[in-house]
């Protein structure tokens, strides 16, 4: 056997977790700003850029994380492309994060009423113009509760990188599990630990959803 | 010359909207059958019907939110059935107000106002909360500046909705039934800022259920039937109708 859990485990553990939150972060700055595009190219009013929008949203929605995690980090390899598990899992991540956002945020722009599209049409406003001026800050507002939601699953599928070797949270668990044989205790630490992390942004998450809902009919 | 800029010169007595034979369907459903009427400048035409008429219809096509099948329209001017139109500057000379206000809800009432003069007509933005405190005193609302749409009631909603529009200084206004979402004591503050607006000499065209409303303020009622024009002349026509159907639709009041 390996020994016992120390505080040298526990820091190891923390430097994970660190990890985790960093990669969540990159995930949503990432993939927020290309699902930002997608959102808005699921709604152009060319045609070409809507399909190709929502090819993508497609393709992404259909492939699992984990596969796309393997093709950036293996596939590019084989490829003669070396990239950093960092850059590969961050990659990988941003690609993922960004159809599903784009896909929410679609959802929060159409959801603000057609009437706000035309009274500033009415306005003589440009398109550009009323998306900014108008339709976009109802959107965000729309759109906060889904996000933190959604950043929940942000959190727990940074888990996945620990497939290309990236040390986050659950990599670190395996690798420390490897020396000490512990796996129920390890794995219960690092289950506490995502669950410290998700719970306060679903608590947030369903605060926010019932303040925009008692908000509604302003929004009307 | 920019004709970009400036509509082709219209004759000095030319209409400030004329509809000519304006058909328009939706999918199968024939909704604008040869439309024909038209405007003259400080001129109020109602247009009244039933339900399902065509009216909205109409004045949407006058301000290119609907496209035409046939005929012509033209405002200010323009002709609005030409598929080159530069719809921004044709929403420049027409103001528009929709049942329903719209007034953009995360933006005070100074700033639904200012908006528009300010990022379409590049009013400076002193200038256009100049412009708004003198909108709103228009429409009695001059203390509501800094309020927030939702902290309106309906009618001071639907007043702000007009000032909005009125900071564009349009050449013409179109009111599509502005106080049938209103509740019954709010609608008399509304017709009121209207009537104000027609003395002043604004042009307009407005579909409206009120009767005594429109027989008040009327230098033309046109009676939309089934997609057509069934009667119009001056609001006389309220009160002596020459078809079976006006008689019917003034008689019942709907
Ligand atoms: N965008 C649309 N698509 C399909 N049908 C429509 C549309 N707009 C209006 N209609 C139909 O056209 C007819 C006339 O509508 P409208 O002009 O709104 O009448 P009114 O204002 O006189 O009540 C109605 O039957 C309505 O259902
Ligand atoms: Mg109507």
């Amino acid at each position: 056997m390996g020994g016992a859990l120390n505080i040298n485990h526990l820091l190891f553990l923390g430097h994970g977790a660190l990890w985790t939150i960093g990669l969540s972060a990159i995930a949503l700055i990432g993939g927020g700003s290309f699902g930002f595009l997608i959102a808005l190219g699921r709604v152009s009013p060319s045609r070409a850029v809507r399909l190709l929008a929502a090819t993508y949203v497609q393709l992404i929605q259909g492939t699992p994380l984990l596969v796309i995690m393997f093709l950036s980090f293996f596939g590019l390899a084989a490829l003669g492309f070396n990239i950093s598990p960092l850059l590969a899992a961050g990659a990988s991540m941003t690609i993922f994060v960004a159809a599903y956002l784009g896909e929410i945020w679609r959802g929060c722009i159409e959801a603000v009423p057609k009437q706000q599209w035309e009274a500033a049409e009415g306005l003589a406003l440009s398109r550009s113009q009323r998306m900014v001026k108008v339709i976009l800050p109802q959107a965000i507002r729309l759109a906060t509760p889904p996000t933190v939601g959604f950043m929940v699953q942000i959190v727990k599928n940074t888990s996945l990188a620990s497939v290309v070797g990236f040390v986050e949270l659950t990599r670190s668990g395996q690798i420390i599990n490897n020396s000490l044989f512990e796996p129920f205790i390890i794995y219960s630490i690092i289950a506490v630990v995502y669950f410290s992390l998700c719970y306060p942004l679903s608590r947030l998450s369903r605060r926010l959803e019932r303040s925009a809902l008692q908000k509604k009919p302003a929004l009307a | 010359m920019n004709a970009h800029v400036n509509p082709p010169a219209a004759p000095p007595n030319a209409p400030v909207v004329a509809l000519r034979n304006v058909h328009k369907s939706f999918g199968s459903l024939k909704v604008l059958d040869g439309v024909s009427f038209s405007v003259g400048r400080g001129e109020v035409t109602v247009l009244i019907g039933r339900s399902g008429s065509g009216k909205s219809t109409a004045l949407r096509c006058i301000d290119r939110f609907e496209t035409i099948d046939g005929g012509e329209i033209e405002v200010c001017g323009r002709r609005v059935d030409d598929a080159g139109l530069d719809v921004r500057a044709l929403r420049q000379d027409v103001g528009i107000v929709f049942q329903s206000y719209n007034l953009f809800p995360h933006l005070t009432i100074e700033e639904n106002i200012t908006l528009a003069p300010h990022a379409v007509k590049k009013v400076p933005k002193a200038e256009a909360r100049a412009l708004a405190a003198k909108v709103l005193a228009q429409v009695g609302l001059e203390e509501k500046l800094h309020a927030y749409p939702e902290q309106l009631s309906g009618g001071q909603q639907q007043r702000a909705a007009i000032a909005r529009s009125l900071a564009m200084q349009p050449k013409v206004m179109l009111f599509d039934e502005v106080t049938s979402a209103l509740d019954p004591e709010l609608t008399g503050e509304v017709l009121k800022v209207i009537e104000a607006l027609a003395a002043d000499g604004m042009t307009m065209v407005l579909v409206t259920h009120e009767m005594s409303f429109a027989r008040g303020i009327a230098d033309q009622v046109v009676f939309m039937h089934k997609g057509k024009v069934h009667e119009a002349g001056p609001a006389g026509i309220l009160s002596s109708p020459s078809t079976p159907e006006l008689a019917q639709f003034v008689g019942t009041g709907f």
